[in-house]
């Protein structure tokens, strides 16, 4: 016995496995300090948020530096072909990383506001951020389930953490019981191409049909059969549930506006994010067979999704809900650049500047938001933000910036995102797509302006009443301006992040 | 690549640097003294306008088909092929001359507002002039589409600051319709980048690809659909245009004078510069569409413009109004026509604006817009009657003034030629019209017994005649306007030889660009 373990632990320590999920494994490691430190360190509240930030930014900069000598060569499949790095994995885990550390500073902001238990918060947040880099890595559909499960239960817990609040809690059901019933399709699709992929009666079957290039193997050759078709679909479905896709979006507005706020931007930032990858990664592996029957599939969702989450976020008066509308809109540009990734190559370095650009612009937003309105801020609606800018210049400016990003105005990341996801969309000949968006973007315009024009539109000189809280902080200044300063310096020099 | 840095270039990148910067400086300067604040964006404004002189004396028209004063600097968008590549050439120029006339106008005028947050108002108009500068100074398609919406952001912001009253609806019909218009002619120099081949959006590029291989003729003209109208939003083409005298009238001063003197100029630009020459066969496609629109401006915006009692709605509507002589100029394909164009657009630019501060001036001692309250304002101001009279005739198109020159040669350039022939006589009714409502407006603001209400009004010690800042801007403006009506070669020259590169001649007319009279086809293989 004591031999197997040592042969074991000999071959583990002959390969770099173990390094390869180095930063998932220090943060979940973590994610366990934290509680220790909640348990041990009572005198100090604010303990657990610095542990967990500076640890934080120890991982990403070990993240930086094993990027730099090689953590993760591309296309290197480890434990037995559960992970495997491809070009954009690397990006995407530090994208994570960024996210976490970002709405852990947001859940600073927000437990000042509220007495609720702090440290599962913080804990939840990591263990998030690691489950969702293991899910942009899987090559096997158990990992890629697991993975998506535990970001998902995480999540679950996340949504309903205001547990005074009857919202939170209605957002908390909402997800949980759409959340799960997406799981299951998601499952359900997964068992069937297993089943078909394990029949022997076929040509290219395998005994290892969860892998993803087995399967692939076995979807080549039979991309006719039903069964892999219908298999197919319900992964995509189970996918598009997760990043809030149209016909699957309707969970969407109940829970952006119910949960946290930090929970809403980490939602619509990294959870998204990391469907999109799932979804490119499935799209170009084991589906790329099956492209014939599925590009005119995702690109109606695409099309549905852009016209549907702007049109409906015109008449939003509450931001969260907006937010999560025009979320909606972005899927939809977003899984047009999947679709163009088929003929375009370089259609994912526009997707994952897309994403970048999204990122910035959205915790921008989303941090203007947790600073500015008092008390609960699922009922924040336009008129709050009534002469905003004249009261909070600072915010007032930063919020114009986030929101001209995410509406696509140069000279902001934004802009340059949107350009080069059209201009790969275009070469890749979806004429009647493009049109869609570009309609869509105008529609967009009236509720990202709109929110504007409330925040610079002084309704009369006599109303002095200082609706906003005290002055912005200096932490909350210096993380504004560097997600600004990112925002403009994508926009005048999108070469500065690498990704082209 | 090595970087190319022309020994002028310096100044061209300093024009828009320069007002960006200090635009930023006052954006954090909200505890500098006013007069600080008005040395600094004096020096912001001045600056552009003083380097487009300089430039516009040292330039070589005779560099048809190429760039004088080229700078081209990496963005690490080479795999895209994007540089941050600047120059002008003879179609350029007038623009770039006048977006620094009015912009040193604009400064001159808005030092001395007395806007809530002064810090604001300015570092905002200076963002916007520096986006100005730079989007005429692109050679590169990226950069000009990327300053023009650059520019645009501070407008919106401006109107809604400072705007008038009916600025929330103004604005977001405003920005809807120049998003749509920005969208669309984006989309179109995207198609134009990856249909032609070129794998860059540097002009001369895009224009040598298509020299070589011509794109078909469906291509062709569906791209130039989407650019036609996408700039044609945003020069307000009929029927798109209900946007601009709704926004101009809730506009500041600063931003209108900046917005319908200058960056409207945008679109028109484009389509000289980009769409016409390169999509040949799209225009003769389209013609018929652009004439019948560019009439809709001309006869029914004109009939608008003359039911209309408030005096900067019908700044607004004639500004509109007069686009559609510029379209003309283009539907007519020649040198004659597009340099017709040209001129109007700059001469329409500075009339435009000197109408736009004329009237805030006006409301300054009248406290109305309305038309019909007005009158005998003349025995009080004479030197703003004598300013606004000048102003008027420009833009009726007076000989002696550029506008003259502009309208006159767009006439030639239709005469030319059979197929435009027609459009003479709707167009000339338009001048008709313009003097209609010009001379109506002056008669009832300055001339004619006041009603007893205005009568009391014009008692008050604090009318008084034009102040010297308010004399300063209008006479830059009036300078230039009448500089290129006593000598339109100022511009001409220097455009003549792009334009005869780009354009065809059709029937030359001996008195006008004689000097030019070269075939297109043989100088284009010639250049290749």
């Amino acid at each position: 016995m004591n031999e197997v373990l040592a042969d074991y632990l000999r071959g583990i320590a002959a390969t770099n496995d173990w390094m390869v999920i180095l930063p998932e494994i220090l943060l979940a490691v973590l994610a366990l300090g934290l509680l220790l430190v909640e348990l041990f360190v009572t005198s100090n509240k604010k303990m657990v948020p610095r542990v967990s930030m500076l640890g934080q930014g120890v991982i990403l900069i070990v993240m930086l530096m094993g990027g730099c000598c090689g953590l993760a060569p591309v296309g290197q499949s480890n434990f037995g072909g559960l992970i495997m790095a491809n070009e954009w994995t690397y990006s995407m885990r530090l994208f994570f990383g960024v996210s976490a550390l970002l709405v852990t500073y947001l859940g600073t902001v927000f437990f000042a506001k509220q007495l609720l238990a702090r440290a599962e918060f913080y804990h939840l947040v990591l263990l998030v951020a690691a489950s969702l880099m293991l899910l942009v890595q899987s090559s096997n559909f158990v990992m890629l389930f697991i993975a998506l499960e535990t970001a998902t239960v995480a999540f679950y817990v996340l949504v309903a953490y205001r547990r005074n609040s009857a919202l939170s809690l209605e957002a908390g059901i909402k997800y949980l019981l759409l959340g799960a019933l997406s799981s299951s399709i998601l499952l359900f699709g997964i068992v069937l191409l297993y089943g078909v992929a394990g029949n022997p009666a076929l040509s290219g079957s395998t005994s290892d049909a969860l892998n993803f290039s087995e399967l692939a193997g076995f979807i080549t050759s039979n991309p006719e059969n039903p069964l892999v078709l219908t298999g197919a679909l319900l992964v995509i479905a189970g996918i598009c549930f997760k990043i809030g896709a149209v016909p699957f979006q309707i969970w969407v507005p109940d829970v952006y506006q119910g949960a946290p706020t930090p929970v809403t931007a980490y939602l619509s930032v990294a959870s998204k994010a990391a469907g999109f990858i799932v979804l490119l990664n499935l799209l170009h592996g084991p589906f790329l067979a099956l492209q014939g029957f599925l590009i005119p599939i995702v690109s109606v969702i695409a099309g549905l999704s852009i016209l549907y989450g702007n049109l409906a976020a015109i008449v939003q008066v509450n931001l969260k809900r907006m937010l999560g509308l025009s979320g909606i809109a972005h899927a939809g540009y977003l899984l047009m650049g999947v679709v163009a990734a088929y003929s375009v190559d370089w259609a994912t370095q526009a997707i994952l500047f897309y994403l970048v650009a999204y990122l910035l612009a959205s915790f921008v937003v989303f941090i203007v938001m947790s600073l500015s309105v008092s008390g609960d801020d699922a009922e924040a609606t336009l008129e709050d933000y009534r002469d905003f800018a004249r009261q909070q210049p600072f915010l007032g400016g930063a919020l114009t910036v986030g929101l001209g990003s995410l509406a696509g105005i140069p000279p902001l990341g934004g802009f340059i995102a949107k350009l080069f996801l059209f201009i790969a969309v275009f070469q890749a000949g979806l004429y009647s797509l493009l049109a869609v968006a570009i309609i869509g973007v105008v529609i967009s315009i009236y509720y990202y302006f709109g929110w504007m024009r409330v925040a610079y539109f002084s309704t009369s000189a006599n109303d002095e009443t200082d609706s906003f809280p005290a002055p912005v902080d200096i932490k909350a200044r210096s993380v504004l301006l560097i997600l600004l300063g990112a925002t403009v310096i994508l926009g005048v020099f999108p070469a500065a992040i690498g990704i082209f | 690549m090595t970087p190319i840095f022309d020994s002028f270039a310096f100044y061209l990148l300093a024009a828009i640097l320069v007002p960006l910067v200090s635009g930023v400086v006052l954006l954090f300067g909200a505890s500098l003294s006013s007069k600080a604040r008005g040395l600094i964006a004096l020096f912001g404004f001045a600056l552009p306008c003083f380097v487009s002189l300089l430039l516009a004396f040292n330039f070589d028209g005779g560099n048809a088909g190429g760039y004088n004063f080229e700078l081209k600097l990496p963005t690490g968008l080479e795999s895209v092929g994007i540089y941050l590549h600047l120059g002008l050439n003879g179609i350029s120029l007038p623009l770039f001359l006048l977006a620094g006339i009015v912009g040193l106008a604009t400064g001159l005028y808005a030092i001395y507002s007395k806007a809530e947050r002064a810090h604001l108002y300015l570092a905002l108009l200076l963002l916007m002039q520096g986006g100005l500068m730079g989007t005429f100074a692109s050679v590169d398609v990226f950069f000009f589409y990327f300053f023009h919406e650059f520019a645009l952001i501070p407008t919106f912001i401006m109107i809604l600051l400072w705007g008038g009253s009916d600025r929330r609806s103004a604005v977001m019909e405003m920005t809807i319709y120049l998003t749509l218009g920005a969208m669309l002619s984006l989309l179109g120099l995207i198609a134009l980048y990856v249909t032609s081949g070129a794998e860059s959006f540097s002009l001369p590029a895009l224009r040598d690809y298509l020299a070589a291989q011509p794109l078909s003729e469906t291509l062709q003209s569906n791209i130039f659909g989407l650019l036609l109208f996408g700039f044609g939003i945003l020069v307000s083409l009929f029927p798109f245009h209900s946007w601009a005298p709704k926004g101009y009238a809730v506009a500041p001063t600063g931003a209108a004078m900046l917005h319908a003197g200058v960056l409207k100029k945008f679109g028109l630009y484009g389509l000289l510069q980009i769409a016409a020459p390169l999509l040949p066969a799209g225009l003769t496609h389209w013609f018929p569409w652009i004439a019948w629109l560019a009439l809709g401006n001309i006869l029914i915006i004109g009939m608008v413009t003359i039911a209309q009692r408030n005096l900067k709605l019908m700044l607004g509507y004639s500004s509109v109004m007069h686009m559609g002589y510029a379209f003309l100029g283009i539907a007519a394909f020649s040198v004659v026509g597009v340099g017709g164009a040209l001129l109007m657009m700059v001469a329409h630019g500075l009339s435009v604006a000197l109408l736009f501060m004329l009237s805030t001036c006006i409301h300054h001692r009248t406290l109305t817009f309305d038309l019909r309250t007005m009158g005998g304002l003349a025995k009080k101001t004479p030197v703003l009657c004598a300013f606004f009279v000048a102003a008027t005739m420009a833009s009726i198109g007076l000989p002696g003034f550029g506008n003259f020159w502009g309208e006159f040669t767009i006439f030639v350039a239709l005469a030319e030629t059979e197929a435009t022939r027609w459009l003479l006589i709707p167009a000339a009714f338009g001048i008709l019209i313009s003097a209609i409502y010009g001379l109506r407006a002056v008669a009832n603001i300055f001339f004619g017994s006041p009603r007893p209400e205005f009568a009391a009004r014009l008692e008050d010690p604090s009318v008084q005649d034009l102040q010297g800042f308010e004399k300063r801007p209008a006479l830059v403006l009036l300078a230039a306007l009448l500089a290129i009506g006593i000598w339109p070669r100022l511009v001409s020259d220097r455009a003549d030889a792009e334009l005869s590169l780009l354009y065809p001649v059709a029937e030359t007319i001996p008195q006008f660009e004689s000097s030019t009279a070269v075939p297109a086809i043989e100088t284009k293989e010639d250049a290749h």
